[in-house]
């Protein structure tokens, strides 16, 4: 069985993302760009199916600039088998990454593709179920544990009222929660061993999709700040504003 | 414009995020909730009652049961000829279902919006609400999921709707639900709560996080939140993390034990009315945003108050 694993370069999840003066955006200019922590949970997962000998190969895909290049090589350095750039400077919201993503099911046709709940940018948690639906397969969503049997795959989602489990049939799509599994750092020997697999770029315009966002950002601002209150001298004073706060009294 | 939002609920009873969603729909038009489960009469009969909501449809089927969006997402695209915006609320549910609905309608989700600021035009938050986008749709069709913490519960009493059944699409023969554990708790539940106790990693390891937290929560009647460190370690179950990737909340009161402040556990709180934070760093940057600080070692500090109290 193969997997595919779609990943985004995204601002690194330590940097505190500063908003542009001009309303347009967030800055990107000589900041720390990292793969999708989500999706580094979703490479791990992929290897450790493989090494379990529930996969045979792993293609890693990600959507974006020339740049984005550095996050498959970080993915094949992990353990990925080889990677699929479709380069586009352009803004590719998750509809029309699902799209493309559905053209590279269809020519990979995996038993498995893993993806990231949320891109930690856009925050939109859309493009696997959507891809989902564009591929007419089942979705396992934020999962916290995957077991494959035999045609089918077994996940155990992190819901707001606790667990759930979901038998879904092969080939299914699954998106990872924080929990699955902790992704490990790719080590000096494969970085250099990741140099030699193998990176394709296409374009957008190779599997005929047409990417025109459908939303117009008309302005990001900064959310309203809270600022720094006072602090309290003791327990006492604490005791005396939760009282004031009208809170156990 | 006419909207049709997902009724959340267990079969049994319609659940609070129900109320905010209504609300969202609200300011864009006319709404009308979807209540698909199995055996939903009753669902369907509070449904009914909820301020604002002009029509009920039911839609009741086994496949429905486990609310598996590969059998609902045939059910809403059919519903959605006859409707303008399709809405859910922003929980893990509404996330699970609403983007397949998208796909399939071909549009492009506005996820967790903050606020309508015309018929196509919303605000949501984007870099774990480090920043807020205000965004228009160009499509035919709008598939919204609203954030619970941003709209006002609508009554849960107090209407009249008329209640319609419709025709139901069967198992899509996809997917099937398995089991849940879920979390049985008398405490009130994080996202409706007035009051929340949180805990980081700071509280060592299961037993001494009930034994330190649980008390202070009881004393405020308070629900019990955690930071994603302090879930990993095992203190807490997985549907107490509060931030990015957690529950977003926004209680009157939110005290934060032992959490240092990461922007990903601030992007679930900061917008609580009234943040206390107790940690024995006076640099720890929870410290920013918290209205009163208090910096002491929590052992001490926590049992004191809770004595005190
Ligand atoms: C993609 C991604 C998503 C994430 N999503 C979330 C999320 O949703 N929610 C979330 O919370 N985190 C999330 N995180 C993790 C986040 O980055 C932090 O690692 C986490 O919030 C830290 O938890 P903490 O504050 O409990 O632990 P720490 O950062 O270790 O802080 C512990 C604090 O306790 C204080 N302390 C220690 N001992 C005492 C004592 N005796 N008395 C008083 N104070 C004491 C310390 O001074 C310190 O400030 C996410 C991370 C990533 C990469
Ligand atoms: N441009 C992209 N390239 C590759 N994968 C992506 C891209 N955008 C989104 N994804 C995948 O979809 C997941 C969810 O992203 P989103 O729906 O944008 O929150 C991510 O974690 C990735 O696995």
């Amino acid at each position: 069985m193969k997997i595919v694993v779609p990943v985004k370069r995204v601002l690194d999840y330590n940097v505190k993302p500063r908003v542009k003066a001009d309303g347009t955006g967030v800055d990107l200019a000589n900041v720390k760009m990292s793969m999708n922590p989500f999706d580094e949970i979703a490479v791990e997962e992929a290897i450790r199916l493989k090494e379990k000998g529930a996969a045979s190969e792993i293609v890693v895909v990600s959507v974006g600039p020339q740049k984005a290049q550095e996050t498959l090589r970080t993915a094949l350095a992990m353990g990925a088998d080889r990677a699929i750039l479709v380069q586009t400077d352009d803004v590719v919201e998750p509809l029309a990454v699902a799209k493309l993503l559905k053209a590279i099911v269809e020519a990979e046709t995996p038993g498995l593709v893993l993806l990231g709940k949320q891109a930690i940018d856009d925050d939109s948690n859309q493009t696997g179920q959507m891809l989902a639906a564009l591929t007419g397969r089942p979705q396992g969503t934020f999962a916290s544990k995957v077991e494959v049997d035999g045609d089918f795959v077994n996940v155990t989602r992190e819901v707001d009222g606790g667990l759930e489990t979901v038998r879904l049939a092969l080939p299914a799509i699954v998106t990872t929660d924080l929990r699955l599994n902790e992704p490990r750092y790719a080590s000096l020997p494969n970085i250099m061993k990741a140099k030699s697999k193998k990176l394709e770029t296409k374009s957008p315009a190779d599997y005929g999709v047409d990417i025109t966002p459908r939303l117009t950002v008309l302005k990001v601002t900064e959310p309203a700040q809270r600022s720094a209150g006072v602090k309290l001298a003791d327990v006492d004073a604490l005791v005396g504003k939760l009282k004031e706060l009208g809170v156990g009294a | 414009m006419s909207i049709l939002v997902w009724a959340e609920h267990d079969n049994a009873a319609l659940k609070d995020a129900t109320l905010g969603a209504v609300t969202a729909a609200g300011k864009l038009g006319e709404v009308h909730l979807l209540v698909a489960g199995s055996g939903v009469d009753g669902v369907a009969a509070q449904a009914a009652q909820v301020a604002g909501v002009a029509k009920v449809l039911v839609a009741d089927d086994a496949a429905y049961g486990a609310a598996l969006p590969e059998n609902l997402a045939p059910l809403i695209v059919g519903l959605m000829s006859s409707y303008d915006a399709f809405l859910t609320p922003a929980t893990t549910t509404g996330k699970n279902i609403a983007p397949r609905v998208a796909a399939l309608l071909d549009v492009a989700q506005i996820s967790d919006i903050l606020s309508v600021e015309g018929p196509k035009t919303f605000t949501r938050p984007i870099y774990a609400g480090n920043a807020i986008a205000t965004v228009e749709s160009s499509d035919a069709k709008l598939v919204i999921t609203a954030r619970g913490t941003a709209f006002a519960k609508a009554e849960a009493t107090g209407g009249s709707a008329a209640v319609e059944a419709v025709a139901t699409t069967g198992d899509a023969g996809l997917s099937s639900f398995v089991g849940a554990e879920l979390a049985k708790s008398e405490r009130p539940e994080l996202t409706s709560a007035k009051v929340i106790v949180s805990g980081g990693r700071a509280l060592k390891d299961a037993e001494t996080f009930a034994a330190t937290i649980l008390p202070l929560a009881d004393k405020l009647g308070a629900a019990v939140g955690a930071s994603r460190a302090a879930v990993d370690a095992g203190y807490v179950p997985n549907d107490y993390q509060v931030g990015q990737t957690g529950k977003i909340v926004a209680p009157e009161v939110y005290v934060a034990v032992g959490i240092s402040g990461a922007i990903q556990h601030l992007a679930g709180m900061k917008d609580s009315k009234t943040i206390i934070a107790i940690n024995k760093d006076e640099d720890a940057p929870i410290f920013q945003v918290a209205d009163f600080g208090l910096v002491a070692d929590l052992f001490s500090a926590v049992p004191e108050l809770t004595g005190k109290l």
